[in-house]
């Protein structure tokens, strides 16, 4: 299937016209055509996944475990579809938000090979290559945060790049050791050669460290301390940008991770990851209710909202990791809508800081609907989506048996309601304070508002139709714990 | 810095410099070199220059800007992948060509050298822009 | 050599944790560095070592055995390339905030915790 590689082939076609065209126009067009054409590739994609199991692309065309292959099944076509979306949606959102800013005139250049680092993260099935496409994702994201150069975004960028560049080590540090003791890196081969191994127990020391390394890229819980220091910093953007799509990569890799070839030792990864979730999601939650600032606030919620993806993967039935999925893909549209939301609020209001901001509720209506929907989604209030991921993370706990975490998780969601609330009353219902210099009156072009009301949207059509979603996600839960699909379609089916 | 001798031995060993960068790419495919290596020693050639004059006089004596390097190298890259996916297989499949040329005798040209190549134009411009922004007080 | 080499990997890895520890960025930045050049090493060395003998290329030995593993060299060619990309960066990086603040000291990053 040569159109697996498109992912990766269309963001590298587009940095390849962005490199040429200099112009501001050029950049903004090329950034909302090639976010419509990256929808259309994953669009095919999943329709694909129809009739193939798994779609597998052996590059170069060497065999499996020679040569790099690139494999898409459910799991990876849903991100891809989901990474589409943000993708479109961002980049017609930065049309108005960086347009022509003097010091951005490279930002599509960097969004479209971070993209491409994404898709490939998502697509890829050899461990190394992995590796290669953080790499990508990272050094863009490093140009990214810190472009425009202000102070505080330099310095967010030196505390950004402090961990990260310490997870890459380790990760790396954790290919190698692997290597040394199975001498493959193709993730199907990997499985097959430990699922026989008798000591499989030595894999713990590289399984060790992937999960710090992949724990500081998703930010669990006592690794998470790069995240709130950074996010606010960048333009809303490259805030959202990140917000929705970095730390994901980071639980998609331990997810898939974590059922395909660590699976020696269940108990002892499983109790982790399920200590780890808990703790992230308290945490997370309640370090928000402290802040008036709106970026950090959603920025604490990015953590909280981590441990209940990492909780679905240990519970590790195919339920909960049918609910992990639901709860990412929920969490990434509503996530990134509630920092476009915000950004738009910063435009009218000029700052993020809640005790400045007020009565928006009567000024901007439409606005306030726009905030509700997302925050909803968040706090899980039942027609949105983020009710039904909650729901199924917590009924897939509670089968299995495992009361505590489940008793955290829906103690969180109260902390999360507490801080949507806060955001809301401040934001929304109180009266604008007196004292504050206002930016001169903002009218909202169309690409200022489109973009939240797409998401907005997916976010209503994923709760309305939960029950058909919820399929989707089960089947990719279902091949990701019956591993054997994936096994053979990469290392048999060489075409 | 300012010296006549820097400045004279730049003019011809720069291209030594070139030459040397040349081989080392032609000669990757089965020895050590290539397209990576290649790429720093051409883009020495013209850090050598700037070490005798400065790198703002360079930088503007560049024809082409640094950037424009790194879009030819990715093309090239691209490029080469065209003949793999018009075979129908795989994406960076290799494609090679034998040609008969006088003098050189058979030559295997393949989609290899040409991502060699766009390895050694990004590079090259890579370095550069590393050079040329590191250097002037920006 | 194997073991001459294992140990220098954990000398680089101790000298690198040592000076991530300091306060300066800079020595900070030449941590990052000592530990990814031990990270490679650790790399290359995960296949052990095959002296004088090249992976595939010339007339390569019949037995695999005696023949270098090519894909950690491949491995760390690529890391290699990654590396030299990210200390560029992260020199640049330092290079301007110190110019927007003239401060080596990583405690003085205070700024956008609280």
């Amino acid at each position: 299937m040569i159109e697996t590689g498109l992912p990766i082939l269309l963001p590298f076609v587009l940095i390849i016209a962005l490199l040429f065209s200099r112009s501001a126009v050029y950049s903004k067009w090329i950034g909302i055509l090639g976010g419509s054409l990256n929808m259309v590739v994953a669009i095919y994609l999943f329709s694909q996944l129809r009739q193939h199991d798994v779609l597998v692309m052996q590059m170069g065309g060497w065999a499996a475990p020679y040569g790099i292959t690139l494999a898409v099944d459910y799991l990876s076509a849903l991100m891809l579809l989901v990474t589409a979306l943000i993708v479109l949606v961002i980049a017609i959102y930065a049309s108005r938000f960086i347009g022509d800013k003097p010091g951005y005139s490279k930002f599509h250049i960097f969004f479209f090979s971070l993209i491409m680092g994404v898709n490939g993260a998502f697509i890829t099935g050899d461990v190394f290559n992995f590796y290669v496409w953080l790499e990508v994702i990272l050094l863009s994201s490093f140009v990214l945060i810190t472009m425009g150069a202000k102070i505080e975004q330099l310095e967010g960028g030196i505390k950004y790049m402090t961990l990260n560049l310490i997870a890459s080590l380790l990760f790396l540090a954790g290919i190698g050791l692997l290597y040394g003791k199975t001498g493959t890196l193709n993730m199907a081969h990997l499985a097959r050669i430990l699922n026989f191994d008798q000591q499989s127990i030595l894999m713990n020391t590289s399984a060790m460290m992937f999960f710090v390394a992949l724990g500081i890229k998703a930010a669990v819980f006592p690794l998470f301390f790069w995240l709130p220091a950074s996010y606010h910093t960048p333009n809303i953007t490259v805030t959202s940008l990140f917000a929705g799509l970095l730390t994901k990569v980071g639980v998609y890799a331990l997810i898939r991770f974590f059922t395909l070839f660590f699976v020696q030792d269940v108990d002892f990864w499983h109790n982790l990851l399920l200590i780890m979730a808990g703790l992230t999601m308290v945490i997370g939650g309640m370090a928000a209710t402290i802040y008036f600032e709106t970026r950090r606030i959603l920025s604490y919620h990015i953590i909280s909202q981590i441990g209940y993806m990492i909780m679905g993967l240990g519970i590790y039935t195919p339920l909960a990791i049918a609910g992990a999925i639901f709860f990412m893909i929920h969490n990434i549209i509503a996530k990134i809508n509630a920092f476009l939301v915000m950004g738009i609020v910063s435009k009218i209001k000029g700052t993020f800081y809640l005790k400045n901001i007020g009565g928006l509720y009567k000024e901007r209506p439409f606005i306030a609907i726009l905030f509700i929907i997302p925050a909803f989604a968040l706090a899980g209030i039942p027609p949105l989506s983020g009710f039904f991921g909650k729901f199924i993370l917590i009924k897939a706990g509670i089968e299995d048996k495992h009361y505590i975490v489940t008793a955290v998780a829906v103690l969180t969601s109260l902390l999360t309601l507490y801080s949507m609330i806060k955001i809301w009353n401040e934001a929304f219902l109180k009266k604008q304070p007196e004292a504050t210099h206002l930016p001169p009156k903002v009218k909202l072009g169309i690409s200022e508002v489109l973009p939240s009301v797409l998401l907005a949207l997916a976010s209503i059509l994923l709760g309305l139709l939960a029950a058909p979603f919820f399929e989707l996600t089960l089947s990719a839960a279902n091949q990701l714990m019956d591993s054997d699909v994936y096994i053979e379609a990469v290392l048999k089916r060489i075409e | 810095m300012n010296s006549i001798i820097l400045q004279l031995a730049a003019k011809y060993l720069k291209i030594l410099f070139l030459l040397f960068a040349l081989i080392a790419l032609i000669r990757g495919h089965n020895y050590p070199g290539g397209g990576f290596i290649g790429g720093l020693l051409a883009a020495l050639y013209i850090v050598y220059d700037s070490l005798a004059f400065t790198s703002q006089q360079i930088e503007k004596k560049l024809r082409i800007h640094p950037e424009q390097y790194i879009g030819a190298g990715l093309l090239c890259a691209l490029l080469s992948f065209i003949p793999g996916i018009y075979s129908g297989s795989s994406l960076m499949k290799g494609v090679w060509l034998s040609l008969d040329i006088p003098v050189i005798g058979v030559t295997k040209l393949g989609t290899p050298l040409l991502f060699d190549i766009g390895v050694f134009l990004t590079v090259m411009g890579v370095t550069l822009l590393f050079l040329f922004t590191l250097s002037t007080k920006r | 050599m194997e073991i001459l080499l294992s140990a220098l990997t954990g000398l680089l890895y101790a000298g690198g944790v040592y000076l991530i520890l300091r306060r300066s960025i800079l020595k900070f930045i030449i941590g990052i560095i000592f530990m990814s050049n031990a990270t490679n090493l650790l790399v290359f060395l995960s296949a052990g070592i095959v002296p004088g003998q090249p992976a595939f290329v010339g007339d390569a030995p019949s037995d695999t055995e005696l023949m270098a593993d090519p894909l950690p060299q491949a491995l760390v060619l690529t890391a290699i390339v990654i590396g030299f990309g990210i200390a560029v960066f992260t020199l640049a990086l330092k290079y301007k905030f110190f110019k927007a603040t003239s401060t080596d000291d990583l405690d003085q990053l205070t700024n956008t915790d609280a």
